[in-house]
């Protein structure tokens, strides 16, 4: 049983900090929407084997930073080196071909297809004769790769259960062999148990020796998963913490300030602890 | 390689997870289609159930209804509207519509007689033409469509009106320009028949082609490690197929045997149906009707396939008018109107092509044409006026609706 074998392995073996040359490597990247500028001197640092957790609040900048690895925007100014060469990421199949791969929140899947063919989706083998058999091998083989629980591949997605369209959508992205995937809140609107899967999957991803980039407003999810955890405010880079740093500076940093309402609540019910006690 | 979790060892690679029911031989396909129809997924059953009532009602009220001369007749009326249906499955697949292939087939029978007997065409050079004005109008209504942002229904209603002008136009004064019998195109609409030997070996055809790409695709996944379907199952239906096939044409040929045009009409079908099916641009069409902005993201040019839909569609509806024409000997005023319309998408409903997109086939133009144009052929008989044809027509598409709306509900809530 390999969720076994998982649990006794120390936990963290990739946690030993960036090794080597990144994967993708911002430099002062900016990004202006005519007057407003949405992203502002963005530094970003993406390892092999390495997760790196996007956090912000509302408006910070995130989904434009994820928009602009994907090819979706062109930034106004900056660098990004993609495993060393500086590159330009015209357009979203600029990007794929590079091999960055991205699963947006709303997973882009068609409920009426099956999942071989979710998965092949404009990659089909042979356009005028498909090889099924060929792509369901080659759906099985990326599925067994992340340890998936999917029952069957013929079945439509529509019966499929949200951890497992995450599943297939990952799955999808993997099928061109991307060095960089970006998942864009991969644990929203998921259940407990489901939720853990989908962690599971991060990891065995990331272990798989791509870089990963999570965004997500979980604070528990991302420490659970991630080695770094990049703080954007305001579209600008407001500190890199680990999981292990305090749950209070990660606060103060996505909000701006130690003295907010988060902290005040805690404050509050820290008081009224003392106070039973 | 990480092995699966769930996966039992030593059984094939999509057989692995322990939590799925093997449904092997013969009683395991009859309770997967159980369970497949108790999810809402009816596939043929409906129309299966419909024709079966039809023939007892009608055959108890008038007994010429099952006579093989009637049903000969009868293969001749789907022809025309079944293959404009084909179309209209087209552009169902995507959640469209084309109200207008009712004009665009008068429009085409139209055209057939001025420029052929009119003008002096040639008549290869005749429908070539009206063809082509299939793919113009289908091509205008996908750029309306994807450049303006123009809904289908409005685009073609437009078309509908503006089609029937161009056909009035067209006929003139005279109103109706008569073909002459001795052709071989009106020959070909009314009374062209397959040798029985011909019709035989045909009816021997699909059973074979099943059998034989359904050993070779088991061998293929054998190989691969998959499961193979049964083969049991594989041989029952091919036999089921081959001996009911076999009994029509043989009850047909009591009287006068399977029209070639119900032939050509077939033959469309089933290209249409390998190219949904087995084809990249089908699984785009699916793709595209089920999800597009999911299409669109997976690389699929959007824009191109709702153009080949439209085109498609018009192009069979000018098909299905040329043929039309053959069948009545005469280009008139009357032609594709009425309930052409109707009941071209009333068929692809009917045959289980869902109304919002993304479900359906080629078979369904086929089945549901089959169930509209019995009911029409019996009324007929009866010597019902034209007025309860109507309205029972009416009912009918109705009920096929509501039990494909009530369809995809079930099918909701048992996540299919």
């Amino acid at each position: 049983m390999s969720d076994v074998s998982l649990a006794q392995a120390p936990r963290r073996p990739t946690r030993s900090g960036p090794r080597g040359e990144p994967v993708i490597s911002l430099r002062n990247v900016s990004k202006n929407f005519g007057a407003v500028s949405a992203l502002t001197d963005i530094e970003l640092d993406v390892h092999a084997g390495e997760v790196v957790a996007l956090v912000g609040d509302n408006g910070a900048g995130k989904s434009t930073l994820v928009k602009v690895l994907a090819g979706v925007h062109q930034p106004s100014s900056g660098t990004i080196r993609f495993m060393g060469r500086e590159v330009a990421l015209g357009s979203p199949s600029a990007a794929l071909d590079m091999g960055i791969a991205t699963v947006f929140q709303d997973l882009a899947l068609c409920e009426n297809l099956d999942v071989v063919a979710n998965i092949f989706l404009g990659r089909e083998k042979d356009p005028w004769q498909l090889d099924e058999v060929a792509m369901e091998t080659r759906s099985w083989q990326l599925l067994n790769e992340l340890a998936a629980r999917i029952p069957s591949v013929r079945e439509p997605v529509a019966s499929l259960s949200g951890g497992q369209r995450q599943t297939v959508a990952i799955a999808r992205s993997l099928l061109l062999e991307p060095k960089l995937i970006m998942l864009d809140e991969p644990t929203a609107a998921l259940g407990v148990a489901q939720t853990a899967e989908v962690l599971n999957l991060i990891e065995r991803v990331r272990d798989k020796g791509l870089g990963v980039i999570v965004i997500s407003h979980n604070m528990d999810d991302v420490r659970a998963v991630a080695d770094r955890i990049v703080v954007l405010r305001l579209g600008r880079n407001n500190g890199v913490f680990t999981p292990a740093d305090s749950q209070h500076d990660l606060i103060a940093a996505i909000t701006g300030a130690s003295e907010n309402s988060v902290s005040r609540r805690e404050g509050r019910l820290a008081a009224a602890q003392e106070g039973l006690a | 390689m990480t092995q699966n979790p769930n996966s039992v060892a030593g059984r094939s690679l999509d057989r692995a997870d322990a939590r799925l029911r093997n449904d092997e031989g013969l009683g395991g396909a009859l309770r997967a289609f159980w369970d497949r129809v108790r999810s809402g997924d009816l596939g043929m059953i409906p129309v299966a159930v419909g024709l079966v009532l039809i023939a007892i009602v009608f055959s108890t009220l008038n007994p010429v209804f099952l006579r093989p001369g009637n049903l000969s007749n009868l293969l001749y009326d789907c022809a025309t509207t079944g293959i404009i249906s084909l179309g209209i499955v087209c552009v169902l697949l995507l959640g469209e519509i084309d109200l207008s292939v009712g004009s665009m087939s008068g429009l085409a029978s139209a055209l057939l007689g001025v420029l052929w007997i009119n003008n002096g065409w040639p008549v290869a050079g005749a429908i070539l033409l009206a063809l082509v004005m299939g793919a113009a109008v289908g091509a205008i209504y996908a750029t309306l469509f994807n450049r303006v942002g123009m809904p289908s229904f409005v685009a073609t209603l437009s078309g509908l009106l503006a089609l029937l002008g161009l056909q009035l136009y067209l006929l003139g004064t005279t109103g109706s320009i008569n073909l002459p019998f001795d052709l071989a195109l009106v020959r070909f609409g009314q009374n062209l028949y397959m040798p029985n030997w011909l019709s035989f070996l045909l009816a021997l055809l699909p059973g074979a082609v099943i059998l034989y790409t359904g050993l070779g695709a088991r061998r293929r996944r054998q190989a691969a490690n998959l499961s193979a379907g049964s083969l049991s199952v594989l041989v029952v239906k091919a036999t089921v197929l081959t001996v009911a096939l076999l009994f029509v044409v043989w009850y047909l040929a009591q009287g006068r045997g399977v029209p070639w045009m119900f032939a050509l009409f077939v033959l469309l079908v089933v290209v249409m149906e390998y190219a949904f099916t087995r084809t990249k641009w089908g699984r785009s069409m699916f793709a595209v009707g089920g999800n597009r902005e999911a299409a669109r993201r997976a690389g699929i040019n959007v824009r191109r396939i709702y153009l080949s839909a439209f085109v498609l569609c018009s192009t069979l509806a000018a098909l299905g008018g040329v043929l039309s024409a053959a069948r009545l000997g005469s280009s008139s005023q009357q032609a594709g109107s009425g309930d052409v319309n109707l009941n071209a998408i009333a068929a692809a409903v009917i045959g289980g092509t869902s109304l919002f997109g993304g479900r359906g086939s080629a078979y369904s133009a086929l089945l549901g044409i089959i169930v509209i144009q019995a009911i029409s052929n019996g009324l007929t008989l009866l010597n019902l006026s034209s007025s309860l044809r109507y309205m029972i027509l009416g009912g009918v598409l109705a009920l096929a609706v509501i039990v494909d709306s009530l369809a995809r509900r079930s099918r909701a809530s048992h996540g299919r």
